[in-house]
């Protein structure tokens, strides 16, 4: 659908390789690619001109004419530049006094409740007795929502009826966390506008009331060029001193996170990746450059790898696989591992070189794919897993309807992987180098 | 260091579209008039595709028609956002039929459960005899959200436990309905990320429930995006739309300073017409879509 920044530059920079040399002109091509790319990993236009200004500086001149790969060298810059943008990850400052106070705000639907039970998990699993102040009074239900996760995570929430004075509220609320001997206050507010201006005085009520020593923008990943106003508005407001990008682990680029922290010049503390309440992780600078670049995340594959495969099974289902004894069997096992890992589109887009090949596989499918051959597989007996050539016309019906699928696609699933076996013994061989990706693409 | 960038993102309060206006004033049109109009293009959220597009359309019409005023650009560009637009399919939400079955989906977050509540609000002050039923029984208290809404817009609802499986509540909503001359079922469904393989089976099993209980329901499938979503969105709508067949967008946040430019490619893509805005969170706060008017908010400063 769209092409991927790490796609384009490749493109451009191999051009630029064949040539040897950079001249000035060369970069100004580069960089046109650059911009078009980030304006649709959607960082904001006044960003991306600022942006791509300073790689220019940086790129024009001997740092890149004097590399042996001027094309390789302009990629790093970008990145280096990118991370320096995002910059450094960062931590919660909760200060020595007790309780500290951390105030969530943010626009409408971008998951400040959910997050603030996310935080309140993560506080508690650091030692700290965080309590939940359900400051959102006015959306329907939104103290129940709070109140049902208090209870999910057995963290205490202290709310009042809708139609509180959430300024006073919090007060109250610091007050009886002090009497509680609680350590942490995690103030959920109301969504609102950054251009409402009675809401905005609110949340600087809030603030006057009890001077949080975090002031957190809830963003959504998904936001588009609005981002860096709904930022700078807040910021200006209330001071912010920390940034949590949400639903991350949908497939928008990001590129807002680097708007909202270029027009703030708040870290970005953490990162929303899912709806369970431990999907809550830290931010790497070096990953989210990467990942919107679509260079290939490879240390956080290899980590996710680590705690979630079992290593054993990884080697000898390697082994088999090329040593042509790979069952659907074991094909079964291999994606429920893969799965494990998370959507396979990220996945896919953390492996270098994998990314370029998105342009022939459509990796968006590619998890849908995905469980329908495992309805399929599943739908065999284990002598069919192991033997698929005894599936004759009648087994194939049942397969088929047992899994809710057509014989034609059993038969695409069959045809593919005697073609997986076939390209695995390539690969052994040395030839095929894109086993791996029709592995994953190949079933359609 | 960033200063000077934060202070111009600020400067300005006004529309994005408004500062075309005074961006195509009376000067002649030169190579920074169309830079110019590139990035106001970009920063509504239209997306680089249609972006280039449309600069490249507008280009051409300046050389066929000899435009040479920049403020003459603003009624082409009016012109061609219109026509990006035009030839909108009927919306079968309001054809007679005995019961009208509507799906309302989308990411997490986007206004669907407020949405549910403003258009039951919306046709029932339109004579017509609403039900709604609670298809979200995963986020905390989703349930009692709706509830509320239904208390408001005094239409009954049909929910279950929390945790309960949706398609078999939405079953019970559609049965619900029979005999008692209801004209509208509005089925809220909980947000779900169009990444994910297992919530999309899930709607797709609703989608199926709907198919079979009613005779060519779900008569609309309804995206609910926000306005602040940016480029995301297209890939938002070619899923759901792959998945449970979308047959319009609900556009909500339009009360926010984003323009939700997306949906020009999401019409011109997808073919999926906008049907309704948002623009705030009281129940009165819906309108249908109007492709003229929409256009021209766009240029209000
Ligand atoms: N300003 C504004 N806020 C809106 C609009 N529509 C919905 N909201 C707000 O957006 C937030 C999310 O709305 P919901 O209706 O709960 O969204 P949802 O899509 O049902 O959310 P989930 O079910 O959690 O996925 C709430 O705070 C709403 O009040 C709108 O048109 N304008
Ligand atoms: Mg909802």
């Amino acid at each position: 659908m769209f092409e991927s920044l790490g796609n384009r530059l490749q493109t451009v920079f191999e051009n630029l390789q064949r040539r040897g040399k950079l001249t000035e002109a060369d970069v100004d091509t580069a960089m046109r690619e650059v911009r078009l790319a980030l304006l649709e990993a959607d960082v904001n236009f006044k960003v991306v001109k600022e942006f791509v200004k300073r790689v220019r500086e940086r790129s024009v001149g001997h740092e890149v004419m004097r590399s042996l790969t001027p094309g390789q060298q302009v990629v790093k810059i970008v990145h280096e530049e990118l991370i320096q943008t995002l910059g450094e990850p960062g931590r919660l400052n909760l200060g020595m006094q007790s309780p500290a106070i951390i105030m969530l705000v943010g626009l409408q639907g971008s998951g400040k409740t959910t997050t603030a039970a996310k935080l309140a998990l993560h506080l508690r699993r650091d030692g700290r007795r965080p309590l939940l102040v359900a400051a959102d009074v006015y959306r329907p239900a939104a103290i129940d929502q709070l109140e049902t996760l208090g209870r999910q995570l057995d963290v205490p929430v202290y709310s009042e009826g809708p139609g509180a004075n959430p300024p006073r509220l919090a007060q109250k609320a610091v007050r009886f966390a002090t009497e509680q001997g609680l350590t942490t206050v995690i103030i959920d507010t109301a969504g609102r506008l950054n251009i409402d201006e009675k809401m905005m005085d609110e949340i600087k009520s809030i603030r006057d009331n009890v001077r949080p020593i975090e002031t957190l923008l809830i963003a959504d990943a998904m936001t588009g060029q609005e981002a860096v106003r709904v930022a700078s508005d807040f910021d200006k407001a209330v001071d912010l001193t920390g940034l949590i990008m949400t639903k991350i682990d949908g497939d928008a680029r990001g590129g807002a996170a680097i708007s909202m922290r270029e027009v703030t010049d708040v870290p970005i503390k953490f990162l929303a990746t899912g709806e369970k309440l431990d999907a809550f992780e830290v931010f790497h600078p070096d990953r989210m450059a990467s990942r919107i670049l679509g260079m290939g995340d490879v240390l956080t594959l290899i980590e996710k790898a680590q705690t979630e495969m079992d290593e054993e099974d990884a080697r000898q289902a390697s082994e088999k696989l090329l040593s042509g004894e790979f069952t659907l069997e074991d094909f079964l096992k291999q994606m429920q591992q893969i799965k494990r890992l998370g959507p396979i589109g990220q996945l896919m887009e953390m492996i270098p070189g994998m990314n370029r090949m998105a342009g022939d596989v459509d990796l968006s499918n590619a998890e849908s794919e995905m469980g329908r051959i495992e309805a399929i597989i599943r739908s065999m007996t284990l002598e069919e897993r192991r033997n698929p050539r005894i599936l004759k016309a009648s087994r194939k019906r049942r397969v088929a309807s047992g899994s809710g699928t057509s014989v034609q696609d059993v038969n695409a699933l069959l045809k593919q992987f005697r073609e997986m076996q076939r390209v695995m013994k390539q690969f052994k061989q040395g030839r095929g180098n894109r086993g791996i990706a029709n592995l994953f693409g190949g079933f359609r | 260091m960033f200063r000077n960038l934060r202070d111009s993102l600020t400067r300005t309060r006004q529309s994005v579209f408004g500062q075309i206006v005074n961006v195509l004033g009376a000067g002649d049109i030169d190579e920074e008039t169309w830079e110019d109009l590139e990035a106001l293009l970009i920063q509504a959220d239209m997306g680089v595709p249609t972006t280039l597009e449309l600069v490249e359309n507008l280009r051409e019409r300046v050389n066929n028609e000899g435009l040479y005023r920049a403020d003459q650009l603003t009624e082409a560009l009016k012109d061609e956002l219109r026509a990006m637009l035009d030839d909108q399919p009927e919306f079968s939400m309001e054809k007679p039929r005995q019961l009208t079955v509507v799906m309302i989906v989308g990411v997490n977050g986007s206004g669907k459960t407020t949405t549910i509540g403003k258009l039951a609000h919306y046709y029932k002050k339109r004579g017509k005899k609403v039900m709604m039923v609670a298809g979200d029984t995963f986020r905390a208290a989703a349930i009692d959200q709706l509830k509320i809404w239904s208390d408001r817009a005094d239409v009954p609802i049909v929910a279950g436990q929390p945790d309960g499986d949706p398609a078999a509540i939405i079953y019970d909503g559609i049965r619900a309905t029979r005999g008692r001359g209801y004209d509208l079922l509005l089925i809220d469904t909980a947000g779900r990320l169009h990444t994910k393989y297992n919530l999309m089976q899930e709607i797709e099993k609703i989608y199926r429930v709907c198919r079979q209980s009613v005779h060519a329901a779900p008569h609309e499938v309804l995206l609910v995006l926000d306005a602040p979503t940016g480029q995301n969105a297209l890939v938002q709508a070619t899923k759901f739309k792959d998945s449970v067949h979308v047959t319009g967008v609900v556009l909500t946040k339009l009360d926010s300073t984003a323009k939700g430019g997306m949906v020009f490619a999401i019409y011109k893509e997808l073919g999926l017409p906008v049907r309704f805005i948002g623009t705030g969170e009281k129940i009165d706060d819906i309108a249908p879509f109007d492709a003229d008017q929409f256009v021209e908010g766009l240029f209000e400063a």
